[in-house]
């Protein structure tokens, strides 16, 4: 007893208590930081979903429970070793572009794609899984090689994301195949991809931009593009929620109009303002101010992301959590900037905000492989 | 599956990876930065720069300006009995957009209200015209006080389903007033292209426009200005707010001269048959009756017609549509006798002593040709002026006509309004001929001959006149040459509208008196008087001339048998008088369509003096029956509301 109290007193307390809540923290594999974030992230959501929905209980309801199905999500992946995710990546993986061949067969789907699989009981979007399957597996393909990769591996690294970026594509689905090649992209990047081949890629890609306009997008696809230029010409049709959705945000001015006192969103003029365009109406009633405060929450969760991945000795472990962090960057400034008019609008939802099931289950899941990285034990594989 | 692990790795390779990876990691977060500014700085462009811009678009978003219709002016009679009201009504309306399946929609509501088929049909029918995103398309029209209030309590049981309330715009009795007062009713595209950019502010409220007769002339008093309210709307269109409210100044009221018993009582005295009836107030111009029969209820209009009625209307040989008053042009026949009788004694062509002799036919000297008297045998020797009134003998005329030339004639009927618009206040109307050799010349192309001078002398020919011009003529007679402009309008709001002598006739006292007392005699001459039947019976003196107009030419040599004429095909009856004899207060001009005998509408018009000049019992509990027409408009214009109580009580003009 004397021993543990000596010990104890030579201690700094401040000390004491940090190492024993960190431990704390390691033990049930949480970054409290990281998730203090997100709970702030999914407050706000609620906040402004009840606004957006039309006050609506059974929305806050439905969105609250997909968010303890995502945190549980998270919970539980982030108990698992990377070792096991690691093994486990490419049949998760093969798994997901199975299923991805199986939409093609005998999806169901609204507005000319076909998206989903249904099990009776409920829908569910396969190409959601690779969102986690596709960064996971590059990642635990480069771990186990000699970087920067090599041309051979860089090659095998691009079929693996290519395949199910396709299959995704082809539904046709333009946000979500953005959303997973930008994933396995990334994780070519954070390994060390020589330059040369970046910018030589890039050189490519614009180079074939017009053989995709010509041949690859479809015609709603091109319309929305074409409508981001000049959403004007087509102001009824599918201008209609750009301009509706500039307004609001431009109407919210310096501070907005007030919680549930948006006259955009509150009136209907802003289509699908619970889903993809929340932040509109997050835009029009809490103001530039609003945006900014959750521009910083979002700026934060990225760089709490960051850390975890530069503090990780694990390859795996690192170029995973690094991609992920990334991707989440990729959901948020496609959202802000579709619906801010800078991009076309190609259905990505703004990120643990926006109503929805799928995409807040896929972004827990992949928080929860941060969590795991940032709690692994520190050694090398 | 794993892939191998490769031995290569060492600590510095653990090391050069970290540090590339670290790179890589600070890249990836300068781009983050910077697309995030970018955010930021579009955001920033949006909510601060462009601001004023887009809470402006923002507000043209969800604030409308509605136009407020105002409420149309009443129209009341002399006495104050509402003619024209505003009712409420109450529509259902479904707004298809809000609606999946209409029929579905439609069965469930009949298990509240009764549907008709025809409701169905005209609501489909609706459906497909063009129309603004969610405005409301009509189901049923009028629902009753039971139907509204069901429809409130199970309102939540339906979408898409509104109760609209309205005005609509209501003739109580109104056969009796159409020809007057027209109708109003709804705007059609001709119309509305029509239409000025101001007219299109005015109307902006407001689906129906007068049509015909007062509601047509006093339209613009009628209408009132418009108000405003700025609504704030949904995305859909559906009203939330009222944010403001301009109110719309209603229209003026219209009283009028015509005095809605005297109408009644002119009307139900041609017992169906069809003719016009026209009263004058001699003092003001007035129009106190004006009845042209057949006649037909306006209220059919306002809401708009069904084809199967409307046809119906305008194909029947009868012509209800038609303004027998002002639009129909009939041969004067000897009604214009008395004014030609002043063109004699003005002209100095004939004195209250000249004498013809009349053997039943005329001729002109060095003619061969024969002109006949309507009389066998023709009224004998020693007719004089007055003769030839009080038994309407032709030959007198004939010789006076011929004497006097076409050009007198024709100056002396033009001061009396013979061949001109009187200017009545209503529309439509038509001029008639009073011809002149010079107007022969322009429109037949041919010259005057003498033949057509004694035509013209007993009003056939090419004579033709609306009833309206008779009744103004035999005013102009009464009050010894003052024409005065007829009117039905006396006050548009509370401002008299203005008395117009259109000319004066100035001739001597004596030739009034004389031609007035021959006229005196045409009903009160006993046996010879040609109006003597009704003249007899009647309670004042009565000066007037009957007169017969012939609807198909006669041979020269052919006797009129009246028998073997199809009835369409008999002569139209008239009569043109005023009463009292010695201080006129009344004219009236009645035609009886084919109705061959003039001392029938002689016998008309001695009912319409009676009913003005005589105090009734019957005429003051038709009052009565009326004050609940002018309580029900209490409630639907509170601008009148004071004055429709305040209505004074009948007058007796003796």
């Amino acid at each position: 007893m004397k021993t543990n109290e000596d010990f104890v007193r030579s201690m700094p307390d401040s000390a004491h208590h940090f190492g024993k809540a960190r431990g704390m923290w390691q033990r049930i594999h949480i970054d409290p930081i990281l998730l203090l974030m997100l709970f702030a992230l999914c407050a706000v959501g609620l906040y402004i979903l009840y606004s957006a929905g039309g006050e609506s209980q059974r929305l806050i309801k439905r969105q609250g429970l997909v968010m303890v199905v995502g945190f549980t999500a998270m919970f539980t992946i982030a108990q698992c070793s990377l070792h096991v995710i690691k093994r486990w990546a490419p049949w998760f993986y093969l798994g997901g572009v199975i299923l991805l061949v199986l939409v093609m067969f005998f999806g169901v789907g609204a507005k000319g794609a076909q998206r989903w699989l249904s099990l009776g009981f409920m829908r569910f979007q396969p190409s959601e899984i690779l969102k986690v399957g596709v960064p996971i597996t590059v990642a635990a393909f480069f771990a186990g090689r000699a970087l920067p990769p090599k041309f051979k591996d860089i090659v095998i690294a691009l079929t693996i994301v290519a395949v199910p970026f396709v299959l995704i594509l082809r539904q046709p689905d333009l946000g979500t195949s953005i959303l997973v090649a930008a994933s396995g992209l990334f994780v070519l990047f954070l390994a060390g991809v020589s330059w040369r081949y970046i910018i030589g890629a890039v050189g490519i890609l614009l180079a074939s931009l017009w053989p995709i306009w010509q041949y690859v997008l479809q015609d709603y696809q091109k319309t929305r593009i074409l409508t981001l230029f000049n959403p004007e010409a087509d102001k009824w049709g599918a201008g209609w929620n750009t301009i509706q959705a500039k307004i609001a945000i431009g109407s919210g001015g310096l501070d907005g109009k007030g919680w549930l006192e948006g006259t955009q969103s509150q009136l209907d003029f802003l289509p699908e303002s619970h889903t993809d365009f929340i932040i509109a109406v997050l835009a029009e009633e809490l103001g530039f101010i609003g945006v900014v405060l959750l521009c910083l929450l979002y700026i934060g969760i990225i760089l709490r992301g960051m850390l975890i991945a530069v503090r990780s000795q694990n390859t795996f472990g690192r170029l995973m959590a690094g991609s992920i962090t990334l991707t989440f960057f990729v959901y948020l400034f496609v959202n802000m900037g579709m619906v801010s008019g800078m991009l076309p609008v190609v259905g990505v939802p703004l990120p643990l905000v926006s109503y929805g099931g799928t995409s807040m289950v896929t972004l827990m899941m992949g928080f929860g492989l941060l969590m795991a990285v940032a709690t692994e034990k520190k050694k090398t594989m | 599956m794993n892939w191998q692990k490769s031995d290569l790795h060492t600590f510095t390779d653990a090391r050069k990876q970290t540090r590339s990876f670290v790179s890589r990691v600070i890249f990836a977060i300068l781009i983050v930065f910077i697309l995030m500014g970018v955010i930021i700085g579009r955001f920033y462009t949006l909510q601060i720069e462009q601001f004023d811009d887009f809470i402006t678009q923002s507000d043209e978003n969800r604030i409308q300006v509605r136009p407020v219709a105002p409420n149309r002016g009443l129209i009341f009679d002399a006495d104050n009995t509402i003619l024209a009201l505003n009712a409420p009504s109450f529509t259902l309306s479904i707004i298809p957009e809000r609606v999946k399946d209409n029929d579905a929609l439609i069965a469930q509501l009949q298990q509240y209200i009764e549907l008709k088929p025809h409701h169905i049909e005209r609501f489909k029918r609706n459906l497909k015209l063009p129309r603004k995103p969610y405005q409301s398309t009509p189901l049923k029209l009028h629902l009753s006080e039971q139907e509204i209030a069901i429809l409130a309590v199970n309102e939540y049981r339906f979408t898409g389903v509104e109760v609209e309330a309205t005005l609509k715009r209501e003739y109580p009795d109104g056969k009796y007033f159409v020809h007057a007062l027209g109708y109003v009713g709804r705007i059609n595209l001709r119309e509305l292209n029509g239409f000025t950019q101001e007219q299109v502010e005015q109307y902006g409220g407001t689906n129906s426009i007068g049509k015909t007769g007062l509601e047509r002339s006093y339209e613009a008093q009628l209408l009132g200005e418009p108000g405003s309210e700025h609504i704030e709307t949904n995305a859909r269109g559906r009203v939330l707010k009222v944010l403001t409210r301009v109110a719309p100044a209603p229209g003026k009221d219209l009283r009028l001269f015509l005095d809605s018993h005297l109408q009644r009582v002119a009307q139900d005295a041609l017992k169906g048959r069809r003719g016009a009836v026209v009263a004058i107030d001699i003092e003001t111009g007035g129009v106190q009756a004006i009845v042209s029969n057949p006649s037909y209820d306006p209220n059919l209009f306002v809401t708009g017609i069904s084809y199967k009625n409307y046809n119906a209307l305008r194909d029947s040989w009868e012509k209800p549509l038609f303004n027998r008053t002002i639009q129909a042009q009939y041969p004067a026949g000897s009604t214009l006798k008395p004014m030609l009788g002043l063109v004699g004694l003005s002209e100095g062509i004939v004195t209250k002593k000249t004498t013809v002799y009349d053997p039943g036919f005329f001729q002109v000297p060095g003619d061969e040709r024969l002109y006949r008297e309507w009389k066998k045998g023709g009224h004998g020797s020693g007719v004089n002026l007055r003769k030839a009134i009080v038994e309407s003998c032709d030959i007198y005329f004939y010789d006076l006509a011929f004497k006097a030339g076409a050009k007198k004639m024709h100056d002396v009927g033009e001061f009396f309004g013979l061949g001109l618009k009187t200017g009545l206040d209503i529309p439509s109307e038509r001029s008639g001929i009073w011809p002149s050799p010079a107007w022969k010349k322009q429109r037949k192309g041919r010259p005057w001959f003498t033949g057509d001078s004694i035509n013209m002398s007993i009003g056939q020919g090419y004579v033709l006149v609306t009833p309206l011009q008779l009744a103004v003529m035999t005013a102009t007679m009464a009050n010894k040459g003052e024409l005065i402009q007829p009117r039905l309008v006396s006050h548009i709001g509370d401002v008299p509208t203005v008395k117009k002598i259109l000319n004066t006739i100035e001739l001597p006292d004596k030739y009034w008196e004389h031609v007035h007392e021959a006229m005196e005699g045409v009903l009160h001459d006993a046996y010879s008087g040609t109006a003597w039947s009704v003249g007899r019976k009647a309670k004042y003196r009565i000066a007037g001339k009957t007169g017969t107009a012939q609807v198909v030419g006669i041979a020269q040599d052919g006797e009129y048998e009246s028998e073997k004429l199809s009835e369409r095909n008999r002569d139209h009856a008239l009569f043109v008088g005023f009463a009292p004899a010695d201080d006129p207060k009344i004219a009236v001009a009645v035609i009886l369509e084919n109705g061959e005998s003039s001392g029938k509408a002689a016998a008309v018009a001695k009912t319409v003096m009676d009913a003005r000049l005589l105090p009734s019992v019957d005429a003051s509990t038709d009052r009565n029956s009326n004050s609940n027409i002018n309580n029900a408009s209490a409630i639907t214009a509170n601008s009148s509301s004071e004055k429709v109580l305040n209505t004074p009580h009948r007058h007796a003009h003796l």
